[in-house]
């Protein structure tokens, strides 16, 4: 009887099997790779900053309180969709943050912000893209959260979303405060 | 016709420098250059690898691939370079360690377990079946 039933089973087993890996994929975006970089201290960089190409800024300008690091382009449409987010949140005063426009020719950064407003305290132009690799960057939106010690705590490959705020940022935020 | 067909061909060419603006030193760079880049699996458009992939971020980690090339890095170390920056997730082989020894072996173990299985069911139908013709309980799935 058991014999007989062996195969059923067998097949029951790989059903279960096959529907577990669907559910624990879904609602997940399966194509964002989580970055090497969280619980490391940031790339060493040094950038100009949007607007005033003589003044750069590196890795040790921004060491001392955290901040969130947003990857963005005028030539990105979904930056767009995430800017009331962006902007909510630094008016917040919850968090610094700091743009970082990525692979953009500086007029058409500068008109973006004339058009859609500039939720940032300032933006680092990375115009050819060659530092974003060590950020392991490959598109845009992605936002980074770096504490104030230089160590990347959390990132996120698509838009912030008043979900992502509200369910990822806070709760990072908090563990920040009580572990700085 | 001949300067038509050079003018047709200096035009492919231009379309091609354009695509592919990579100055190659000699021939063995570009061959070592473009079997180290099918092995790197390109991070945006992820069924593609680096050699294929017409993505800006494609074409600016193989401008860096060649640097780092240059600079007389060794391909595990170009690897690793793109490893710490992008995870496993670039390499089409991923390297053999605990982690992935279900990867490499898991398939070989499945054959393998298939084929036991299959050499031990013909053993025991073959040394059942000239003893007394299967009834039906003892037929086997």
């Amino acid at each position: 009887m058991i014999r007989r039933l062996l195969p059923l089973l067998a097949f029951a087993a790989l059903l279960l099997l096959l529907y577990a890996g669907v559910r624990m994929n879904s609602g997940k975006d399966v194509s964002a790779i989580p970055s090497p970089l969280i619980g490391k201290t940031v790339p060493v960089f040094s950038l100009p900053v949007l607007g005033e190409p003589t003044r750069m800024v590196s890795n040790k300008d921004l060491l001392g309180r955290p901040y969130l690091l947003n990857v963005w382009g005028s030539w990105c449409p979904t930056c767009r969709d995430e800017q009331p987010q962006l902007t909510a949140l630094s008016r917040s005063g919850k968090i610094r943050v700091i743009g970082y426009n990525y692979k953009d020719a500086p007029e058409d950064a500068q008109n973006w912000l004339k058009e859609f407003g500039n939720p940032f305290e300032f933006i680092m132009a990375d115009e050819e893209g060659r530092v974003a690799l060590d950020w392991g960057v490959y598109g845009a939106p992605e936002s980074f959260l770096v504490d104030a010690a230089g160590v990347v705590r959390w990132k996120l490959i698509g838009p912030i979303t008043d979900k992502v705020i509200s369910e990822q940022i806070e709760p990072q935020l908090a563990a920040m405060e009580k572990a700085p | 016709m001949k300067r038509v067909a050079l003018a047709l061909l200096l035009a492919a060419l231009g379309v091609f420098a354009s695509a592919q603006p990579i100055q190659y030193r000699d021939s063995a760079e570009e061959a070592h250059f473009r079997a180290l880049t099918e092995e790197l699996r390109c991070v945006m458009c992820q069924n593609q690898s680096l050699a294929d992939s017409n993505a800006p971020i494609a074409h600016d980690l193989r401008l860096e691939v060649l640097r780092l090339m240059r600079e007389g890095k060794s391909d595990a170390q170009i690897k690793q370079f793109l490893v710490e920056r992008y995870t496993e997730f670039v390499l089409y082989k991923p390297e053999v360690k605990p982690m992935t020894w279900l990867l490499w072996f898991g398939p070989g173990m499945l054959v393998l377990a298939g084929g036991v299985l299959i050499i031990v069911i013909v053993k025991r139908k073959a040394r059942n079946a000239p003893a007394a013709p299967p009834s039906n309980e003892s037929q086997e799935w």
